[in-house]
């Protein structure tokens, strides 16, 4: 591959986002500034209640209203559409009711769809679901996992007999006999409440479909084009190279654009029934009762130390995934993930785990950063921050102890996680370096002296990053982990790549120009990349499991390979020279040994599309080209880092304020700096926000209480830190490329470091706080607690 | 009044100087301006986030303050001046912060730039010299969910400091 040290607008540069430019100048296209012609628009009518009985539903008054083209229910648009069944097959003993598109006799969440109105206008189509009138016979609910799993609790799906979605267990070794040898064991239960991933543009779509041809086109605010043109496809019946699937401009993902939506679906069958397209984008209210939301887990956790070296570890984790499973995307996830990568950076072989994933009246849990890899991260450095106070070590010297030394790479870890490249200690020493860690702790003696309560709180974490075939094959689900990429030699020289990627934000598009230019040879300036069509790129999976760059890219470095290559031998044939004597330099193809032009990349395609004529009869001429990466048999390429994070805690009003963030991260090569650096920091400021302020509070029978965002926070720009992001880079050696993603780093390493951050201030107070989020009435309790000699 | 007038249909005259141009139209009386800019006028850079005055994606000008598209009626904008991000794109008042945005990579999905670029104009062109913390504190009314804000910061930052740097030697 091309020298990244060598390059300035290649691999390893810092050069800006080439969408911005558009983008901040109000050109985007985010899929609600589309129209298109004969256009309608469509309004869900969702249920109040968290579990309801349907006795009757009225739409005729609706369907009178101005503007109105139909108003659709159950009868109409569940026949048209397979039920969706949200169980992984891999997993057994995975359980989950059929999923329809709307709700036809009965409603297991606030917020489910009922009815679609389609009008000529959004307006018209809201004023008009106001008119649809249901008879309801409100059902007892359960919100709570714990109150979910109790005898006599409601059972969301009788045919299921109770309400556990799905349990599993594993353990390694000997983890009772290591507890019972222990010199010391902590041992907690952690609260995580509800949150939302609150893309700042909500869900949407416009659904075309054609009855002249029988193809569908959706506009699809969505990461994966290739997931819903499947689903269209096999769940409408639509034969799938009819079907089109284009992401436009997105207004962030996070994950939560990659699930699977009945109120999409529910808008693409209502464009089937019409004929016509339907435009349908969720506002902010709904977005709060039909996105896919994330967390909710209580876990209890314990370690086992002995003689300073941590041997076993222990967890039990109760998920509420909500009232169905996720179809495809399987929401036992967080559950599955926290219990297999908790501790994973700890050089202990005793384990035992355990994961409930349990239904509830609530929406469902879905894909969303981080998938419960925060919580193996807060699980095991919380602990292990414990202990090494307990026992009187630093905690830096702790984790020098017990990381996994580099000498037993690569290694399986007790929850089954294959660590090859990973860097822990060369990120503790770095991060340690860059904090001024001595200094930071002298500081926050000196400030305790006077009341004032710092905490400094160090996070380990792995990130599992480009899932691969040997995860979703088996799982029964239609999800490609490969991503492809077509490049083309344009007749004027310059290079147009089309890539199976989307990009909603990351700037993994100019991250793959980068790898283009450097692969062919040509300035940046010279090539464009387009993505998100289902219709026109090589398949493949698209923005999901920081996967992009690590895959997408891969593609693209071997698709650019082979286009050289190509041109090459086309310009070997034109100028007679033989082709490994060339090489394309800047956008010339040039002499190896001398560096001079032998013939311009304008020539080479004038002649290769216009003047074949001049050529010998049997040099066959391929100027655009196509190529496909996946890793058979990897899992994920496993990425790492540590964070640390300097907090300050008033113990008067209970508010806590991030002072110092820092981040080391290991992601493999760094293809572009600039964004890499704040998508880090981006997750960060979402990590905070989840253990600070994010919560969907819920009654408890299921109705949520702070359905806006003026009463749902998230974190703005006055209370956030100035954040320090390093790397450590450990390629992924079984790439060329070897890129490790990057998109949950940031955030999974600051819930950590948060979490331990606050609990170090709170330390010489006696105090703990388990409860997330760390309000301030939490912390006050915590406080109020200690008082009272509890610590928790 | 009849029913249907209830309903949304009643319509008021405005009268308003729309980027630098007169702009005379008949407005819902329940639609907000964005809205109306939006579906209206087809100007889709200002975007709706919340569409209950919390995000800032809508933020526009109103006689050069920054307002709240959606918590503004299109009605209530008659005799003022409005700008979006399209005429200060197209008049290169934004040029500056803009390109700063750029080369530090200050957005990512870009949905909450129009109004993090115009509340930021705002500030750098009221002639002010804040500190950072109180670039934070002016920028804290937008929400961004994809960057971490400190590229965004470092951005206006450095587009105040340039402009005090051009008055302390006197140019204009």
């Amino acid at each position: 591959m091309a020298s990244p040290a060598s390059s300035t607008t290649g691999i390893g540069a810092r050069i800006p986002r080439r969408e911005l430019k558009r983008l901040l100048s109000g050109q985007g296209r985010y899929v609600d500034d589309i129209k298109l012609p004969r256009m309608l628009h469509a309004c869900f009518v969702r249920s109040p209640h968290p579990h309801a009985r349907i006795l009757s539903i009225d739409t005729e008054a609706a369907k009178q209203a101005p503007g109105v083209a139909a108003v659709f229910t159950a009868s109409d648009i569940n026949p048209k559409c397979e039920p969706f069944v949200g169980i992984a097959l891999h997993r057994p003993g995975h359980r989950s009711a059929p999923q329809s598109l709307l709700a036809a006799d009965r409603a297991v969440w606030q917020g489910q769809p009922v009815a679609i109105v389609v009008a000529d206008t959004r307006a018209e189509a809201e004023d008009a679901a106001e008119l649809v009138s249901i008879d309801w016979e409100p059902l007892p609910a359960v919100a709570d996992q714990i109150q979910a799993l109790a005898p006599g609790a409601p059972v969301i799906h009788p045919e299921l007999g109770d309400n556990v979605a799905y349990d599993f267990s594993l353990e390694k070794g000997e983890p009772a006999k290591a507890f019972a040898e222990a010199d010391l064991v902590i041992d907690e239960e952690l609260r995580f409440e509800r949150q939302m991933a609150m893309t700042l543009e909500a869900r949407g779509l416009v659904a075309d479909y054609n009855p002249g041809d029988g193809s569908l086109t959706v506009i699809h605010s969505h990461q994966s084009p290739f997931q819903m043109q499947e689903v269209f496809s096999h769940q409408l019946h639509i034969p799938e190279h009819k079907v089109r699937v284009m992401s436009p401009d997105i207004g962030g993902g996070f994950g939560m654009k990659l699930n699977i939506y009945v109120d999409e679906i529910a808008t693409v069958v209502a464009s089937l029934l019409l004929g016509r397209p339907v435009k349908f984008c969720v506002d902010r209210l709904e977005s709060f009762v039909s996105d896919a939301q994330a967390r909710d887990h209580h876990i209890r956790c314990r370690i086992a130390v002995k003689d300073g070296q941590v041997t076993a570890m222990e967890l039990d984790d109760i998920g509420a995934v909500g009232a169905y499973g996720m179809p495809m995307r399987f929401n036992v996830a967080e559950g599955m993930m926290a219990i297999t990568i908790a501790g994973a950076p700890y050089a202990f072989e005793n384990y035992k785990a355990r994961t409930r994933s349990i239904y509830v009246n609530k929406n469902l849990i879905g894909m969303y950063r981080g998938v419960g890899m925060p919580f193996a991260c807060i699980t095991a450095e919380l602990l292990t921050d414990w202990a090494a106070s307990k026992l009187g070590i630093d905690t830096i010297e702790f984790k020098r102890r017990n990381y996994r030394p580099k000498a037993s790479l690569p290694c399986v870890t007790p929850g089954g996680q294959r660590l090859e490249t990973v860097s822990f200690h060369e990120c503790l020493d770095k991060l340690a370096h860059v904090i001024g860690y001595d200094r930071l702790r002298k500081e926050q003696q000196e400030l305790r002296g006077r009341g004032i309560y710092r905490g400094l709180g160090i996070a380990t974490f792995c990130e599992q990053t480009a899932y691969g075939p040997p995860y979703y094959g088996p799982s029964g689900a239609s999800i490609s982990t490969q991503d492809g990429c077509n490049v083309r030699l344009e007749p004027s020289g310059s290079v147009r790549c089309i890539t199976s990627l989307t990009d909603q934000g990351q700037g993994t598009l100019t991250s793959i120009a980068q790898i283009i230019a450097d692969s062919v040879g040509v300035a940046i300036d010279q090539v464009t990349v387009a993505g998100g069509d289902s219709a026109i790129s090589p398949y493949g999976g698209g923005a999901w499991a920081s996967r992009g760059t690590a895959i997408g890219g891969e593609a693209a470095l071997r698709a650019g390979t082979m286009l050289k290559k190509n041109i090459l031998s086309l310009a070997g044939a034109i100028t007679q020279t033989p082709a490994d004597a060339l090489n394309i330099v800047d956008g010339h193809v040039v002499n190896r040994k001398t560096g001079q032009t032998v013939i311009s990349l304008a020539d080479v395609g004038r002649i290769g599309y216009f003047r074949q004529d001049t050529l010998p009869r049997d040099v066959d001429v391929q100027l655009s080209v196509s190529a496909s990466f996946v890793a058979n048999d990897k899992m994920y390429y496993m990425a790492n880092g540590v964070q640390a994070s300097y907090v300050e805690v008033d113990c008067d009003t209970g508010f806590i304020k991030v002072i110092g963030q820092w981040a080391v991260d290991d992601c493999g090569r760094v293809i572009n700096p600039l964004l890499v650096n704040e998508q880090v920091r981006g997750g960060i400021v979402q990590g905070i926000g989840a253990v600070l302020y994010e919560e969907c509070v819920f009654s408890d029978d299921g109705n949520l209480l702070n359905g806006t965002m003026a009463d749902y926070l998230v974190p703005m720009a006055d209370a956030m830190p100035d954040i320090v992001v390093e790397h450590v880079e450990t390629p992924e050696r079984s790439t060329q490329l070897g890129a490790k993603g990057i998109g949950e780093a940031g955030l999974i390493g600051a819930m950590g470091s948060v979490w331990v951050a606050v609990n170090d201030a709170l330390k010489p107070l006696g105090a703990k706080i388990l409860h997330q989020p760390f309000t301030p009435e939490r912390v006050l309790d915590a406080l109020a607690r200690a008082r009272q000699g509890q610590s928790s | 009044m009849s029913d249907t007038d209830l309903a949304g249909a009643e319509e008021v005259e405005i009268e308003t100087v729309l980027n630098g141009k007169p702009l005379r139209r008949r407005v819902k009386a329940r639609q907000h301006l964005a809205d109306f800019l939006r579906q209206e006028l087809e100007l889709t850079g200002t975007h709706l986030g919340c569409e209950h005055g919390i995000c800032g994606a809508c933020t526009v000008l109103l006689d050069g303050r920054s307002v709240r598209g959606c918590l503004t009626l299109a009605a209530q904008v008659s005799g003022k001046t409005v700008d979006t991000i399209e005429g200060l794109t197209e008049s290169g008042k934004l040029a500056v912060l803009q390109n700063e945005f750029i080369a530090r990579n200050a957005a990512q999905c870009a949905f909450c730039s129009s109004g993090m670029l115009l509340t930021s104009y705002e500030l750098v062109s009221s002639g002010e010299r804040p500190t950072r913390a109180e670039i934070r504190e002016f920028l804290s009314g937008n929400m961004c969910r994809c960057t971490g804000y400190h590229a965004i910061i470092d951005a206006v930052e450095a587009v105040i400091a340039k402009s005090a740097d051009k008055q302390a030697k006197g140019r204009p």
